[in-house]
């Protein structure tokens, strides 16, 4: 059998009285691409916040390569391999790309080995290699902040990248970018899918048929249903919740 | 073509880039040190010459000032902690030096009389001896700061009610330090310009010229240290923390660690700073953890401007003097200055001296001297892409 990479069973998170993520059953293969998606409020953004050990399951376990996250804090969890980006393109602004690639890429994050590391001809050649990739070669020395939109985007996955992990969490990538601009994001994602885990959180639905093989959609804080866009689109239940009350709200 | 210098940009930069920074801080060294030469040698001839000798020994203290100014600029500036609590560490720097001077003579000092104490206490009797007290001037700070701020830090207590924790904290220390007569003689303080050090006494000129030199070794020795840490990994690290910190833990990074560090460090610095200016004043009173001293330390630093190193000294040394010159012609005024201060630097710099001279101030500056204006939208500035044409447009010109 192949090895899960990521396993969820009966994960409740409660915020006082109100129930973000209801007893929802999860699990990703070994080098699987999924999308995730569901109507606003389906518990989506809070589906990762409790995998990357930002918010603690109220109860369920979260099991990554078979290790359950419950102990851990985000920098560790960060740490086993399981990579974020937000939804809102977050990079250090005053940074420089080169300089947001070396910090994510280092091998060595605590405070001793900070003070006396530089970066290695490896990972140099690494970030060099990187800021390629994801186009910013020539802008690789200005502060971040003065990047557009689309390029702070690029940057973070890039980011998520230097840090070589198994899983890569993606917090609705194409939010705010332009068509020409979302198609490269979705190649870009496409290419990293070959050698990670991704499992990509997403509302735009000419994006998801780009990308998706398989789909999971949320509705009220657990799994409606799975299977391929076509199977899900078809769904008497999906087109209640959520392609439907699109529509409606279209109309 | 383009991809031509694309390729030509990526294999130049990096190499170029380290020559040049090392160019850069070969320069900078050479700077400050000939600053602290000047300090040590040609200013103090000059004010005595001017008849202004007194003007020495306040340099000398405001020197001192200026390594705490450093320490709060490393934690406000580059890491966004605003402590406001800097007199605790300033004020145990001091007792430290000031407890090792008092029991210079060999008895117990004479305040405990006062208060019917025979037998020195306990936790005086290490200071007995120097090196202990000088390792005490820097860790005993660091210590306090880095279990403050462990407790802190760890339960993610950030922004405005870290500061108001740090101020907390102080009005803790103060009452304490102000309340124990039978232990360090309360509210009176300890006194240290008539104890003997190394055989003379701590208000001789020779020895006071030996603290001045000393305030300035350890302020260049603090510059450095602070050069050396904003400029390396742990420096992007600060300053990442400084942003966004939640993001940092994404990064795998723990931000505990790092604020606990530089919290720790920046205490050190201002431990260091309250030994020298106690043994330059010759006096440390708890008045040392007065809520507006500690809030004045980020006044020096907000003047001088955030996260430049340098504006926190030029900060201090401006404040400062400001004040002394001013409260010895108009005693009343220097509080309604020092507030306008304030807020002259909150409206109208909000970076600082230094932050404005490296913006707007150029610009300025340039139109004062008949030049052009630089053009001031920095994306344009500084975007390559824009350059390369700029370039590639001269070229053709000049060929045609």
């Amino acid at each position: 059998m192949n090895e899960k990479i990521l396993e969820i069973q009966n994960l409740t998170v409660r915020f006082g009285g109100f129930t973000a993520i209801n007893n929802l059953n999860f699990s990703l293969e070994q080098g699987e691409l999924r999308v995730v998606i569901g109507p606003n409020g389906a518990g989506k953004t809070t589906f990762m916040d409790a995998i990357t050990g930002k918010t603690k399951p109220t109860e369920g376990q979260v099991f990554f390569k078979g290790k359950n996250l419950r102990p851990y804090a985000e920098y560790e969890i960060s740490r086993m391999g399981i990579g974020r980006k937000f939804q809102t393109p977050r990079v250090y602004q005053k940074l420089t790309p080169r300089e947001n690639l070396e910090l994510s890429g280092a091998r060595k994050k605590n405070v001793w080995e900070s003070l006396t590391a530089s970066s290695s001809t490896a990972e140099r050649r690494t970030v060099v290699g990187l800021l390629e990739t994801i186009g910013l070669a020539v802008k690789a020395d200005i502060p971040a902040e003065l990047l557009s939109h689309g390029e702070k985007q690029r940057l973070e996955i890039g980011m998520l990248v230097a840090q070589s992990p198994d899983l890569l969490l993606v917090d609705e990538p194409v939010a705010g970018l332009t068509d020409e601009e979302t198609e490269k994001v979705g190649d870009l994602l496409l290419t990293l899918a070959e050698s990670h885990s991704i499992m990509v959180i997403e509302h735009d639905m000419e994006f998801v048929r780009q990308i998706a093989r398989q789909v999971t959609v949320l509705h009220q804080g657990s799994v409606l249903c799975e299977g391929t866009m076509d199977e899900v689109q078809n769904n008497p239940k999906v087109i209640e919740v959520y392609l439907g009350s699109e529509e409606a709200h279209a109309a | 073509m383009t991809v031509e210098t694309v390729d030509g940009v990526v294999g130049a930069l990096p190499g170029l880039n380290t020559r040049q920074r090392k160019k850069a801080l070969v320069r900078e060294a050479a700077i400050a040190l000939g600053i602290a030469l000047v300090l040590m040698f040609i200013i103090p001839a000059i004010l005595t010459g001017l008849g202004q000798g007194i003007r020495v020994n306040q340099l000398g203290r405001f020197l001192a000032l200026a390594i705490a100014a450093l320490g709060i600029d490393l934690i406000w500036g580059f890491t966004g902690l605003l402590s406001l609590g800097h007199g605790i560490f300033f004020a145990l720097g001091g007792y430290a030096l000031a407890m090792h001077l008092q029991l210079q003579d060999g008895q117990i000092p004479e305040f405990f009389s006062l208060y019917g104490v025979s037998e020195l206490p306990g936790f005086w009797q290490p200071f007995r001896s120097l090196p202990f007290t000088l390792i005490a001037v820097v860790i005993a700070p660091a210590v306090v700061a880095a279990a403050i701020g462990y407790l802190v830090f760890r339960n993610r207590i950030r922004g405005v009610y870290f500061s108001i924790l740090t101020q907390a904290a102080l009005i803790v220390f103060f009452n304490f330090f102000n309340g124990q007569q039978k232990l360090i003689n309360g509210t009176n303080g300890l006194k240290t310009d008539t104890s003997t050090f190394f055989g003379l006494q701590v208000s001789d000129p020779r020895i006071q010229t030996t603290f001045y030199a000393f305030s300035i070794l350890f302020l260049l020795g603090g510059y450095f240290l602070c050069r050396w840490l904003t400029s390396g990994r742990i420096g992007r690290v600060l300053v990442a923390i400084r942003d966004d910190e939640p993001r940092v833990r994404f990064s795998g990074y723990n931000p505990t660690g790092y604020k606990v560090f530089v919290f720790a460090v920046s205490a050190a610095l201002a431990g260091v700073a309250g030994a020298l200016y106690t043994v330059q004043s010759g006096i440390i009173t708890p008045k040392a953890m007065d809520v507006a001293f500690s809030i004045e330390m980020v006044i020096w630093v907000a003047l001088g401007g955030r996260g430049t190193l340098v504006g926190a000294i030029l900060g201090t040394l401006i404040v400062n003097f400001a004040r002394t010159l001013l409260s010895e012609k108009f005693p009343e005024f220097w509080l309604f200055f020092q507030g306008a201060l304030f807020l002259i630097v909150v409206t109208v710099l909000p970076m600082g001296i230094l932050g404005w001279l490296r913006t707007d101030g150029i610009n300025w500056l340039r139109s004062l001297s008949g030049r052009e204006k630089l053009i001031t939208y920095p994306s344009l500035e500084t975007d390559p892409d824009v350059e390369y044409e700029r370039k590639n447009l001269g070229d053709s010109e000049s060929d045609g």
